[in-house]
């Protein structure tokens, strides 16, 4: 596809930007990312309801999964406002198709142990707590309510999340390990929250505007300490950072999630609920 | 009221006492003194209930993740966390009792503590988190709403606010049915086949027939219980038939009649051997069910290890720094 005239050349963003096209609407395109991180990741977080490592844990990321799916259904449902071609949040999360999913990777992965699931979601939170606060300012006035109201939310969910990986490193030999290996393996998936692309580029215009690059140094400020303070090591930068998912390239294991969360509406279109 | 000699622990002037108090509807509290039968009846019911509860948030956190519309599938996790909260709330109430929640626990996991027979059979459609909020928990409210004047303070408490949120989830159980049964033919179709399957197994959630509860009499006698297990069901059938018949759908029952001399809807025979088979760990998904608490208890062992250990360690360094 050719780029547009006009269209932010690659040198000012991500290598990532030079390769996607650019987007019809990106107003659109930037809610909906916002949208499916939360409701993929909160899709994860559900699935531990009744399989928790403690009941009030049961119950706690159950608090969480629902905040999460929350948010995603206003955020999918101002989406489709924008849009205007007649979607509303439930046409969005059950009819688009794997490669039409704007999450970031991370959010997808399967929940793997406790351990996992709690540095996953620290890594994500840190992440959600600074972009809504930046959020909260757009001009734009529905969007900056919305941002206004996670963020109280997500302020509960970083405080949980952080507390429990002060737990898990500096709880035994065993959770420090397994906290430990959780953060090798997630490290590589954080640089994609903090990429810009020309869809940022174009919602700044319109008074949406997010500096990515002060956003990780903050994510760090926040990140970084409480892993030492839980005696875990921070992993050196990653060699090649895992990236796609605002393109709508996927790891294998979203097709599957969607399969799962798309299977009852999709078997009976058009029927209400 | 005629004391039952053998229940009492010999001549003890303190049983009679307390049997005067209960008679006059006075509240049990955790200090008061109280015979160990009525201690143990007590634990026997709470903790069950508690464990129900958790069992219970498993055949419902089936469909989470396959809720049709992000709507409903809000107001799903919402009642299996519901349901968690109420779990430990009864748990925290039954240790008022002098019983600590792990004691509990390893019970359920043992096999040796019961749970509601209910929530070993399998949720097979969407149309089932409307069944079992309409039917399941409709049930659970005609138990719990004479359990909230039960003599014991702790849990007559814990039933007032946990009926509460019982009824809201009856009341969405109901409109996912009521939406249902307007829907598709599918849908429509989906429905029927779900109360057909929950129907007899809610009737039995009020448990064996008074000729043959073994219990009963003690735990009402102590106003544990206020009302036999068949008036119990008699009034679930009543309230409930009306609402089956507003929406069009029927119930698994070619005896079913309304006797006008009576104002009961009276049903057929319950199928006993069934329910037996059930409570005895035979039923559809006793196995599953058990297994996937152990599993969930057994994976999370290294997480409750590391929060012990993490508060030990913290408790020391503030009491070194002190």
């Amino acid at each position: 596809m050719t780029q547009k005239p006009g269209a932010p050349s690659a040198s000012l963003a991500s290598p990532a930007a030079a390769r996607s096209a650019p987007a019809a609407n990106p107003l659109f395109e930037y809610v909906v990312r916002l949208g499916d991180d939360r409701l993929v990741l909160g899709h994860r977080l559900a699935e531990w309801c009744g399989h928790g490592p403690i009941l009030e844990e049961d119950i706690a990321l159950a608090n969480i999964a629902l905040d999460l799916t929350g948010q995603a259904a206003a955020l999918l449902a101002l989406a489709g406002e924008i849009e205007g071609a007649g979607r509303d949040e439930d046409a969005l999360a059950y009819f688009r198709d794997e490669t039409q999913f704007r999450n970031a990777l991370i959010t997808e992965l399967p929940k793997g142990d406790f351990g996992f699931t709690i540095v996953r979601q620290f890594f994500f939170d840190a992440y959600s707590y600074l972009l809504w606060e930046a959020l909260a300012g757009a001009k734009h006035a529905k969007l900056a309510a919305l941002a206004a109201k996670s963020l109280k939310e997500d302020t509960y969910h970083l405080r949980h999340s952080g507390e429990w990986v002060r737990k898990l490193g500096d709880g035994t030999a065993e959770s420090h390990a397994r906290a430990q290996a959780a953060v090798d393996a997630l490290w590589r998936f954080t640089a994609e929250l903090f990429e810009s692309d020309a869809v940022d580029l174009a919602v700044a215009k319109d008074g949406i505007a997010v500096d990515h690059g002060a956003l990780a140094e903050r994510w760090r400020a926040i990140v970084e300490p409480v892993l030492r303070e839980a005696t875990l090591t921070v992993p050196a930068a990653p060699g090649a950072a895992a990236t796609g998912g605002r393109r709508g390239r996927h790891t294998e294991h979203l097709g599957h999630l969607l399969a799962e969360m798309q299977i009852v509406a999709r078997s009976h279109p058009g029927a209400a609920w | 009221m005629t004391p039952n000699p053998a229940l009492d622990a010999g001549e003890d002037p303190r049983v009679a006492a307390f049997e005067a108090r209960i008679a006059a509807g006075e509240s049990i509290e955790p200090k008061d003194w109280m015979p160990e039968r009525y201690r143990k009846q007590l634990i026997r019911m709470m903790s069950q209930h508690a464990h129900s509860e958790v069992v219970g948030m498993l055949p419902e956190g089936n469909w989470i993740t396959r809720a049709p519309s992000l709507r409903r599938k809000m107001s799903l996790i919402a009642k299996v966390q519901d349901e968690g909260g109420h779990g430990l709330y009864i748990y925290c109430g039954t240790e008022t009792l002098g019983v600590d929640r792990q004691e509990l626990v390893e019970q359920l996991l043992n096999g040796t503590a019961k749970y509601s027979s209910i929530f070993n059979y399998p949720t097979l459609s969407w149309a089932d988190m409307g069944v079992i909020g309409w039917l399941v928990d409709g049930a659970a409210i005609v138990n719990q709403t004479i359990l909230a004047k039960t003599s014991y303070g702790p849990y007559a408490r814990a039933m007032i606010r946990i009926c509460k949120e019982e009824n809201f989830h009856k009341r969405q159980g109901y409109e996912i049915v009521a939406t249902l049964a307007k829907g598709t033919p599918a849908q429509k179709a989906m429905v029927q086949d779900a109360v057909n399957r929950w129907w007899w197994p809610s009737l039995m959630m009020f448990g064996p027939s008074d000729t043959d509860s073994p219990n009963s009499g003690e735990l009402l006698r102590w106003k544990v219980k206020r009302k036999t297990n068949d008036e119990l069901r008699q009034r679930f059938v009543n309230l409930t038939i009306p609402q089956v018949q507003a929406v069009g759908l029927t119930v698994p029952d070619p005896d079913l009649r309304y006797d006008a001399a009576t104002e009961n809807w009276l049903f057929g025979p319950i199928d006993w051997a069934e329910f037996n088979e059930v409570i005895r760990g035979n039923g559809p998904c006793n196995k599953e069910r058990l297994a996937a608490r152990r599993e969930a208890h057994e994976a999370g062992q290294w997480v409750r290890e590391a929060a012990t250990a993490y508060a030990a360690k913290h408790e020391r360094r503030s009491t070194e720094a002190a």
